[in-house]
């Protein structure tokens, strides 16, 4: 991998079009991922994935070089990647709270 | 080399246990109360709830009662449920270890089988001191793994550090087993290519297809709400993390619960009952999981975990490998490995798999595990059906 990446996000695979925060992070921090600057726009905990390129309604989410489900919605850098805006090709993911917020927003 | 127990039956363990039995849930309570005042001396507590009969859980009662790490079993029964219980006392017999039922309706109530049971229980306890020891290798050794209460970090760290000490084990001969095909969703054709013939690579993916059908029957993956909290989105990422538990060798097997691999290497067991969905969910919780490895012979699992799970189990001692760094500064004490190193850049893969690998020959060889020092005991048992493995499934016996 030629692009430089920030110490504190990991990216998997060449490939992925996710980012990973190594630590929790603040929304706010900016970043450089693959050689390209982002800014979190909410909270990055230890594990969870951001974007860092766009990524389009529709668009395979690829981790580990694998596919892991498809973009439910547009996806800009910075913006957290979970079941909010990604879906399962195989079996939706059950939630305690249909209404429950994983992200609020500058939190 | 470790120093094990020798059963009369040839195999080895790396225990010496002594099993309270509930053959129906009306038997727990009596069961429960034998057990208790023994538990700091090597007794556990087992038992299947249902009392109708099923062939499945027979097949576990057995495989448990002659676990290498148990050395003898009180068969506690109310009487009349529909378990078999004449064949698991003849089975736990022929195998040299001794056997007691106790009949709770026959022997005249609570307090009279509690009186019996304990006496029978002092005195089998004695007579496993003189259990004799003798050298195992890591070529007869079976370890298992499992993953529980995930996060986004158990791919990253805990689990491919216990792949990497299933690698270093393999190398060794022992016998490793990887399972919950519910959770290897999305994983079939890569890992189908790791199959040691293209034979079993088939069987794999059809395996991991039954597997996505009967939870979809369900309508609800093998992914829960806390693991969502923790960072997972979809089940093929938790598969993915999942996965990562095999290390990288070659898959000599698919076996199913209660089915011993006859040679050292990495075998799948298929948790996922055949047929049309009939008993709900295929495993309920994580110690219905390591009850089934336990049934294929493992002799100790490997379990990793990100949100924190703080379980052992009956009879085979569980080494808790911590994903998440966060949460093992909040549960330390409940965990044997501290493998969101990694993730700080404090360790490498290599070396907590190193770690590992060194912790499964010493907790052979005696000692404790944080569970097992914290008294954890956990198991379930409960009802599904399965088919035979057939001869695909198994290319090294052929």
């Amino acid at each position: 991998m030629t692009a430089t990446t920030d110490p504190r996000v990991l990216i998997l695979a060449p490939d992925d079009n996710v980012a990973i925060a190594k630590s929790d992070l603040a929304a706010g921090t900016p970043l450089t991922v693959m050689g390209r600057p982002v800014t979190l726009k909410a909270k990055a905990l230890v594990g969870h994935k951001f974007a860092f390129k766009p990524v389009k309604k529709g668009e395979t989410i690829v981790k580990y070089g694998a596919p892991i489900g498809i973009a439910t919605a547009d996806i800009a850098p910075g913006d957290p990647m979970h079941i909010h805006n990604v879906t399962s090709d195989y079996i939706p993911t059950y939630t305690l709270d249909e209404g429950h917020q994983f992200f609020k927003e500058g939190h | 080399m470790i120093n094990a127990y020798l059963r009369a039956d040839g195999r080895k363990g790396i225990r010496n246990t002594l099993v309270v039995a509930y053959l129906v849930e009306c038997a727990h309570h009596v069961s429960r109360e034998i057990y208790h005042p023994f538990r700091d001396k090597g007794v556990h507590l087992i038992g299947f709830p249902g009392c109708f009969p099923n062939v499945y859980s027979h097949k576990m009662m057995e495989r448990l009662c002659t676990h290498p790490n148990v050395g003898g079993a009180l068969l506690v029964s109310l009487g009349c449920e529909g378990f078999n219980k004449g064949k698991l006392q003849e089975t736990i017999r022929k195998s040299g270890r001794p056997v007691k039922l106790l009949e709770i309706q026959g022997t005249g109530g609570t307090r009279k089988t509690i009186a019996e049971g304990s006496a029978w229980i002092e005195q089998t306890l004695k007579q496993l001191e003189d259990t004799p020891r003798t050298a195992m290798g890591l070529d007869e050794l079976i370890v298992g793994t499992i993953c529980g209460g995930s996060d986004a970090t158990s791919g990253l760290t805990a689990n491919p550090a216990m792949g990497r000490a299933f690698d270093f084990l393999v190398e060794k001969d022992a016998t490793c087993i990887f399972e919950e095909t519910g959770e290897l969703i999305g994983m079939e054709h890569w890992m189908a290519r790791r199959a040691e013939n293209p034979v079993l690579g088939e069987e794999i993916v059809k395996t991991v297809a039954k597997a996505a059908k009967y939870y979809a029957t369900y309508g609800h993956a093998s992914i829960g709400p806390g693991n969502a909290d923790g960072g997972l989105t979809t089940i093929e990422e938790k598969s993915l993390g999942a996965y990562a538990k095999s290390g990288q060798s070659v898959i000599s097997g698919i076996i199913k619960p209660g089915d011993v691999p006859i040679k050292g290497g990495l075998y799948l067991l298929d948790v996922v009952p055949d047929g049309e969905p009939l008993f709900g969910f295929p495993n309920i919780s994580d110690n219905a999981e390591i009850a089934e490895l336990m049934a294929c012979g493992s002799h100790l699992s490997l379990f990793s975990t990100g949100r924190g799970s703080v379980v052992g189990s009956a009879i085979a001692p569980v080494i808790k490998v911590c994903a998440n760094p966060e949460t093992y500064k909040r549960m330390s004490d409940d965990m044997d490995v501290d493998a969101g190193r990694i993730l700080e850049g404090r360790a490498t893969l290599d070396e907590v798999g190193r770690e590992i690998y060194d912790l499964i020959l010493r907790v052979a060889n005696g000692e404790q595990t944080r569970s097992e020092a914290l008294g954890h005991q956990e198991f379930i048992l409960t009802y599904k059906s399965f088919e035979p493995i057939g001869p695909a499934c198994f290319p090294s016996a052929a």
